[in-house]
């Protein structure tokens, strides 16, 4: 399917079961949408997961493909992160080239982006980052000059943004009622 | 209690009060069979797995409750995929169990070994691998549970032959745990209000009825919101049966080959009343021309069918029976404030179509015979309440189009996968639920030959279904595309009408066998049939080639567009 330019992100929270992510990602598939990135971790309740999964698509099949998802047994809960609505957060590993002459360089770079240097070899080094999609592309795309040797992405993690507003009293009451 | 996980799943089957399954055994099932000796459940031992898959959709069709089919690994697991896929599109609730190889052997590409979860699981509502013993009971009732509640349909437990095996202590789950699972059953009050109030200032209301009716057993709701607003009924393929054609607001079927009248009255209603049904491509033709001045209430169980095709103006989520109960509740409440509304011109409109465009044929005396005919004979000599089953081409449509269905669970057929060879193992399954009623196939030439073979079932396990083969030598409904579409060029449709011989293969298999080739002998000979109640009667009906299924919208046109057929003349039809 072509790139809509458009990202969703769904936070899928499932059963912690055998077979789960087949039956989540062949759902996406059988409906014609790319999963452009997809995380699954454990959640605090151990008989569950969390997926985060972004999707490339347009917003009408995507209604269909989230009610379908909806419809799997072990799904238990799919939320929507909006743009804005959510934090985002995705963890890169790059080994990049740095010789003598330029390894100062990525260094520099690598602690403006508050980066982690884990691994040096003789004429290279592997270094972490973490943060937004954005910010990872942009720290990419500044090492890309001094040459990028391996790259990898875990694909990013997302939960809503936490209510700001004080709750009334009233409804605080009536919680506890 | 201990017992072994073979023992333990035959005795949850008996606690979820199953009295009948399908099915045939093999390798990695084999442990499974041993204590079905002993049980209370009847086994009948099919001639081909895909067999089982529709005795069970058929037993189910007929009797509301869950079918059950039980086969080996590899082979008889791939072979049960078309009902599965069938019974998914139809949601029609069926259980399978499929053996496995042992868990230790599972991904080392063992003897029959195959992927029976990864490939069931597009085409079953879910499904499981049981890897421990103790789950079974669990398991089953979960599966039963999935099967049955919600919207309908096939589920799968595949078991490795290890686990059949290992030891267990016995127990029954008194609920199942599905966190994900809990589908909404009843409408949202506020929902009815505004759908109750659209109806009561439609001016050309249709209600448009689809098998989630009968899923939801709503038939008798149904009916009373139709007289309770005097609103004329369209009844979908999945729906033939859940309001009687003989009552003065059924339309019958709409669609590709509906009639006229339906057809036209949901092209120019001004209020669709979509219950259970899911605006199939097949119904609505061309999607961007279908109804166009309709509002859309659309009542459905399963929340991904409400705004799939088209986007209802009241969407309604919930169980079709409770949804109509508490529509006609609030549509009689809406009544008491305002006036009924007038539908007079309406309905005088709709008779006006029934009488100007009503299915036509023509069967010359001692002429060809004609298949129209053979079933209206059928029809007429059976019992009103009579079962019939039928397999996919020109012969389902005519029969559906021909037939009156008066009762629900009456028609047993394949709607949304269209699968050639339902009718024979369908008939089976569906008598083996309703022992006392009649139950007729009408199949293709084509159909039969794909699954006849389980007449050889009927036959030993003294199943008395009858079949009607409309024997025209032809994949009839793909050769009248190619008459109409392309040109005449007939590529690989021709079947013979004497290869082969439908009688002595009938005789061979234990049944009755009939040949019919004039329009005299049609009825003397379905009277034969209906007196022969200790084995299978099958009748080669030979019938007219050329006839071809009319009223008929082209794949992809407007429903504007009926063709007619020959018996119409094209000044006939006056927009
Ligand atoms: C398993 C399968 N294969 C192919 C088709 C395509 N198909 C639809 S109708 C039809 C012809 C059926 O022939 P027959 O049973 O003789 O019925 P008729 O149309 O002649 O009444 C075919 C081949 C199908 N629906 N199912
Ligand atoms: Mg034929």
């Amino acid at each position: 399917m072509n790139s809509t330019g458009q990202h969703h992100i769904f936070s899928v929270l499932v059963e912690n079961k055998f077979g789960v992510l087949s039956r989540v990602a062949g759902l996406f598939s059988r409906r014609g949408f790319n999963i452009y990135s997809l995380a699954v971790s454990p959640t605090e309740d151990e008989r569950f997961s969390r997926m985060t999964i972004v999707v490339d698509a347009a917003d009408s099949p995507l209604e269909q493909v989230t009610k379908q998802l909806n419809k799997l047994i072990q799904v238990i809960k799919i939320a929507e992160i909006g743009p804005g609505e959510g934090v985002e957060r995705e963890l890169a590993l790059v080994t990049v080239k740095a010789e003598p002459e330029s390894r100062a360089q990525v260094t520099e770079l690598a602690a403006i982006f508050d980066a982690k240097i884990i691994d040096v070899g003789f004429d290279a080094m592997t270094i972490q980052t973490t943060g937004t999609p954005e910010q990872l592309d942009a720290f990419t795309d500044l090492l890309r000059p001094y040459g990028i040797l391996e790259f990898q992405r875990t694909g990013r993690v997302a939960m809503a943004k936490l209510v700001r507003q004080a709750p009334k009293l009233r409804s605080v009451k009536g919680k506890s009622a | 209690m201990k017992l072994t996980g073979a023992q333990a799943l035959i005795k949850s089957l008996e606690q979820e009060k199953v009295e009948v399954m399908f099915g045939l055994p093999g390798g990695c099932i084999l442990p499974v069979y041993d204590p079905l000796i002993d049980s209370s459940i009847r086994h009948i031992l099919v001639r081909h797995e895909q067999g089982a898959g529709h005795m069970a959709e058929g037993y189910a069709h007929a009797t509301g409750r869950p079918g059950v089919a039980m086969v080996t690994s590899g082979p008889a697991a791939t072979n049960i995929v078309t009902p599965l896929a069938d019974a998914y599109m139809d949601s029609i609730p069926i259980v399978v169990i499929t053996g496995q190889v042992p868990t230790t052997a599972i991904g080392s590409d063992a003897f029959q070994e195959c992927d029976t979860v990864g490939i069931t699981m597009p085409v079953t509502k879910h499904n499981w691998l049981v890897t421990d013993a103790q789950d079974i009971p669990q398991i089953v009732r979960e599966a039963f549970h999935v099967a049955t509640t919600g919207r309908p349909g096939p589920v799968l437990i595949d078991f490795p032959k290890d686990v059949a095996n290992q030891a267990m202590d016995w127990y029954w789950p008194d609920a199942v745990d599905l966190p994900g699972y809990k589908p909404n059953t009843k409408g949202h009050p506020k929902q009815i209000k505004e759908a109750a109030r659209l109806i009561n200032e439609a001016r050309r209301p249709v209600i448009y009825a689809g098998g989630g009716i009968l899923k939801a057993r709503a038939a008798g709701a149904l009916r009373e919101l139709a007289e309770a607003t005097g609103i004329h009924v369209v009844t979908t393929l999945m729906a033939r049966g859940a309001f009687p054609d003989d009552h003065p607001l059924a339309m019958g079927m709409p669609g590709m080959h509906g009639n006229y009248t339906a057809i036209t009255a949901m092209q120019q209603s001004d209020l669709l009343i979509a219950l259970g049904s899911r605006f199939d491509d097949r119904v609505t033709g061309k999607v961007g021309a279908f109804a166009p001045d309709a509002k859309i209430i659309h009542v459905d169980i399963d929340p991904a069918e409400l705004g799939k095709v088209r986007r209802p103006d009241v969407p309604i989520v919930g169980d079709c029976r409770q949804v109509i109960e508490e529509l006609i509740k609030a549509v009689r409440s809406a009544q008491e404030k305002n006036e009924r509304p007038d539908l007079s011109d309406w309905d005088r409109t709709i008779t006006g179509w029934q009488h100007d465009f009503p299915l036509r044929y023509e069967q010359p005396e001692g002429g060809t015979l004609k298949p129209q005919y053979v079933i209206e004979s059928l029809r007429d000599h059976t019992p009103d309440d009579t079962i019939v089953a039928s397999g996919v081409g020109q012969h389902q449509m005519w029969t559906s189009q021909f037939w009156k269905f008066n009762h629900p669970y009456t028609w047993v057929n394949s709607g949304g996968l269209g699968t050639m060879g339902f009718a024979v193992p369908a008939a089976i399954g569906a008598k083996v639920g309703m022992p006392e009623r009649m139950v007729w196939a009408v199949d293709g030439d084509g159909c039969f030959q794909m699954t006849a073979q389980e007449l050889v079932t009927a036959s030993s396990e003294r199943i008395p279904v009858k079949i009607a083969i409309l024997n025209n030598a032809y994949l009839g409904m793909v050769r009248q595309w190619q008459e109409l579409f392309y040109e005449e060029r007939y590529s690989e449709v021709y079947l013979s009408p004497d290869l082969p011989d439908y009688v002595k293969w009938a005789e061979a298999m234990g049944c009755v066998g009939f040949r019919v080739d004039n329009p005299e002998d049609v009825v003397a000979t379905i009277e034969k049939a209906n007196e022969i109640d200790d084995r299978p009667v099958v009748i080669d009906f030979r019938t007219d080639y050329r006839e071809k299924v009319y009223p008929m919208v082209a794949a992809g046109s407007s429903n504007d567009d009926v063709i007619l057929g020959p018996e119409f003349n094209e000044q006939d039809v006056v927009q």
